[in-house]
């Protein structure tokens, strides 16, 4: 009779190494971090040499020297006085600016077109199609140079609003576009604009109150309160009586032509636009397609079940097709929103002073320390980064289909 | 009263009469397409203003261009005020947004060529089906006879390389079949040898059926692009393809190595990598080596895309059911055999529409390096074209026709991957 056993331990010959499948994993591990670590040190060598050769030095005492250069964008205080730090704040800043308002002109853009491409109009569907594919198979940097020399080329100077006839008009006496930026009414908060901001806050609060009530009335008795206009006017009007009860505290003040240039309201530059602009309309093309796949992958028999139920179709869309499509939709617009984030980078081509502008640009350049800054850099993107798929998996996790 | 005796019967059957008007043709598709509701028409009518808005600015201002003239003050002279746009730009600075300013005049020719086999290399690969399996060694060729036709120098160099990789092949089917290490190891020896034994024959005879020699840094315009461009994807494919095998992979420290290797490429943009080409890597590198900027670039950008189309490539390997895996184990095929026969296929085929976006925006991207002051198409309308003083201000031809240039080459690779996606639909749908 003949009995089956294991192999006996002793019998590991050093040729297992390489010819059993069980120690050969090993093998190739320890390869592998052998390589790695070679690698590295040999980088690492390289550039101690390299340093010591140049009189350098790994350190991050530049931040704190004075910067000695302007930013034309200063969302917190800032001069040529301030250290290097505050500048690279400034940068910081200045890209999440235009990183929030690129993203949400995005999403209404990609929204709008993602479903009119499923429209039942041939002309409107045939229109953004042609949008998406020209956006979306032309690199960005293009679209952020034609939208910039738009703003600086085009558009008229401050001076031609001058004069008895001038050549350019401002819009509705309000808006100012000019090849230095666009001006706009900047509102002015005097005392007691707080009770008015507030009231409004607290209107918003009701509102989704009132929303949520009306949800749950539905559900447990089947009345339908009507939705929209209440809403409307829950958000406004008491916002506004309140504004006149407080005899007007939020004034606006107009741009207007004082010397060679617009006085008075916000500046906004024509990098900046450019920026935003491009960045929206051209992550808006991703988003649209996006949006039509997310409405696409819900089943037909979806709707036609909703349908034979008797729900009216703004109803389907509402409470069918739209809560099963976002769970679809919202994964790859978050990884849109991170590549608006990571494109806006672009900004050193328009001269927009974000971190690469000024960490990685004037920064960089003036005090010769290439390692410290691109590797700040890096690392600055890699927090958002990594912060944005930590909120993706938090998400995914909560709208995970429960399967039991 | 006659007429309430006799019942009409008719004994004929009519003739088939056409459908109302408002039923076929032009106007049920209309009605059915563009009118069908209010809220629909109103759409419509909108949709036609801003087309009618557009094509009324633009179809004057392309109709009028002008073509001949040397300078934009003498386009404004031919127009005298009207609409127009100033292709001129385009018609005489042609060589320059195809081919960078720097590279010689005479030799335009060349990477023409280069670019043309593109086509006759890459179809075997393009329409597999259409073409004989053994015209791919063409396209193994190409790599090596476009090195030697854009950068030029002795035949000898791209030879030498070749026949490396020849040998390693050869090595590795002789003894791969019985141990794979073996072959493997036994490969790489092979190409070293090859390598540092023909690179002392063409050091020796750097004349050899020598072509003039073109430096990298006077590459430049479309054609530099473009060479990043399919270097770049050609590269990161293989790479791309490890990576995602490794991340998928059970052995801990080489699966955490592809992991951090994966995260921290996707975390960051690609200019700061760009940066670290530019101004970094040299640092890295034995003191007094240095190698040219565009290989630097290629690295960089390679290891960009490998990251990401390893991803895909990952989401192509999970997609596929757990039954693969099982049943290539149990007809006993190892690890190399498996994902090569088995997996590979069918996981490589889903991952196909990713693939080819990757590669597309790849492509797209390779216009950034411009911000390090490298002169590609944007580098050269940025740089040489709008600042010369004949051009300056010629914005809308320059980036429209750049624009363009993208649009179709990006477009058609899309188009591409849709006809290959129903290509290779096995399914019966």
């Amino acid at each position: 009779m003949s009995t089956l056993t294991d192999p006996s331990a002793e019998s590991f010959r050093l040729s297992k190494l390489v010819n059993d499948t069980r120690y050969r994993s090993y093998t190739f591990q320890f390869i592998a971090l052998l390589c790695i670590i070679a690698l590295f040190s040999y980088l690492g060598v390289n550039l101690v040499q390299n340093l010591r050769q140049a009189g350098l030095n790994i350190s991050f005492d530049f931040l704190g020297n004075p910067s000695g250069y302007d930013i034309n964008q200063r969302p917190i205080e800032y001069n040529s006085q301030s250290a290097h730090f505050r500048a690279a704040m400034v940068g910081i800043l200045n890209t999440l600016i235009v990183a929030f308002l690129a993203c949400i002109s995005a999403t209404v853009i990609g929204v709008f077109a993602g479903v009119a491409r499923l429209s039942p109009n041939w002309l409107l569907r045939k229109l953004m199609s042609f949008y998406v594919e020209a956006f979306r198979n032309v690199p960005v940097l293009i679209w952020i140079l034609i939208i910039f020399s738009i703003m600086t080329a085009a558009l008229p100077a401050p001076n031609a609003f001058r004069g008895e006839n001038p050549s350019a008009s401002m819009l509705w006496d309000a808006f100012a576009f000019t090849n230095r930026g666009v001006y706009a009414p900047k509102p002015i908060w005097l005392d007691g604009s707080w009770v008015v901001v507030a009231t409004f806050l607290l209107s918003v609060v009701a509102a989704i109150a009132y929303r949520r009530y009306a949800t749950k009335l539905l559900y447990a008795t089947g009345r339908l309160l009507p939705m929209g206009w209440p809403t409307l006017a829950i958000i406004i009007l008491p916002s506004l009586i309140m504004y006149y009860l407080t005899g007007r505290p939020i004034e606006l003040e107009y741009p207007a032509l004082k010397g060679f240039n617009f006085q008075g309201g916000v500046n906004m530059l024509g990098s900046l636009i450019a920026l935003w602009f491009a960045l929206a309309i051209y992550t808006g093309a991703f988003i649209a397609e996006n949006v039509r796949a997310g409405i696409q992958a819900i089943s037909k028999g979806q709707m036609e079940a909703a349908a034979s139920l008797g729900l009216r179709p703004n109803r389907i869309m509402n409470l069918v097709i739209l809560p099963q499509a976002l769970r679809v939709i919202i994964p790859p617009l978050i990884s849109q929103y991170l590549n608006i984030t990571k494109n806006s980078s672009l900004a050193i081509a328009v001269g927009y002073m974000d971190i690469t502008g000024t960490l990685g640009g004037i920064t960089l350049n003036q005090t010769g320390r290439a390692i410290e800054c691109v590797l700040l850099l890096m690392l600055f993107y890699l927090t958002i980064s990594l912060a944005i798929s930590a909120v993706m998996n938090l998400y995914n996790n909560a709208v995970k289909l429960k399967e039991r | 009263m006659t007429r309430a005796t006799e019942a009409f019967v008719r004994h004929q059957m009519l003739p088939q009469v056409p459908p109302p008007s408002s039923q076929t043709g032009i106007v049920k598709w209309l009605r059915e397409n563009l009118f069908s509701s209010i809220g629909n028409s109103i759409l419509t009518i909108a949709s036609f203003f801003a087309l009618w808005w557009v094509l009324d600015a633009v179809w004057p201002w392309l109709t009028n261009g002008v073509w001949t003239t040397s300078s934009l003050s003498q386009c404004r002279e031919v127009l005298q005020g009207e609409v127009g746009a100033c292709f001129s730009v385009l018609a005489e600075r042609w060589n320059q947004l195809l081919f960078g300013f720097k590279y010689p005049a005479e030799l335009y020719g060349r990477p023409t060529a280069a670019f043309l086999l593109l086509f006759i290399a890459a179809a075997p690969v393009l329409f597999f089906k259409t073409f004989p399996r053994h015209l791919l060694i063409v396209t193994a060729a190409y790599p090596f006879v476009a090195y030697w036709f854009i950068w030029g120098g002795s035949i000898l160099v791209p030879a030498v390389a070749a026949l490396g990789i020849l040998g390693a092949m050869f090595v590795f089917k002789k003894y791969g079949n019985q141990n794979f290490a073996t072959g493997l190891f036994g490969g790489i020896a092979a190409a070293l040898v090859i390598w540092w034994l023909g690179g002392k024959i063409a050091d020796a005879m750097p004349n050899f059926l020598a072509l003039q020699e073109v430096a990298s840094r006077d590459m430049g315009g479309f054609m530099l692009n473009m060479i990043l461009g399919v270097v770049c994807v050609s590269l990161s494919l293989p790479f791309g393809i490890l990576l995602a095998l490794g991340r998928r992979s059970d052995m801990l420290i080489i699966k955490w190595i592809c992991v951090l290797f994966i995260e921290f490429i996707r975390g960051v943009p690609l200019i700061t990598l760009l940066f670290v080409a530019n101004v970094v890597l040299a640092y890295f590198l034995p003191p007094g080596t240095s190698f040219d900027l565009i290989l630097r670039v290629i690295i960089m950008i390679t290891m960009f895309s490998s990251a990401y189309i390893a991803e895909v490539i990952r989401g192509g390997l999970a997609a596929l059911p757990k039954g693969q895996y099982e049943a290539a184990d149990s007809l006993g095929l190892d690890y190399a055999q498996a994902m090569r026969l088995i997996i590979l296929p069918q996981a490589l085929k889903i991952s196909i529409p990713g693939i080819v976006n990757v590669a597309v925006g790849l492509f797209k991207d390779t216009t950034l390096v411009s911000v390090i002051s490298m002169f590609d198409l944007v580098g050269m309308i940025r740089g040489p074209i709008l600042g010369s003083t004949a051009w300056n201000g010629v914005y809308w031809e320059l980036f429209g026709f750049a624009a363009l240039l993208f649009f179709v080459v990006c477009y058609g690779i899309s188009q591409y991957s849709q006809w290959l996606e129903r290509q290779l639909r096995t399914d019966h749908l």
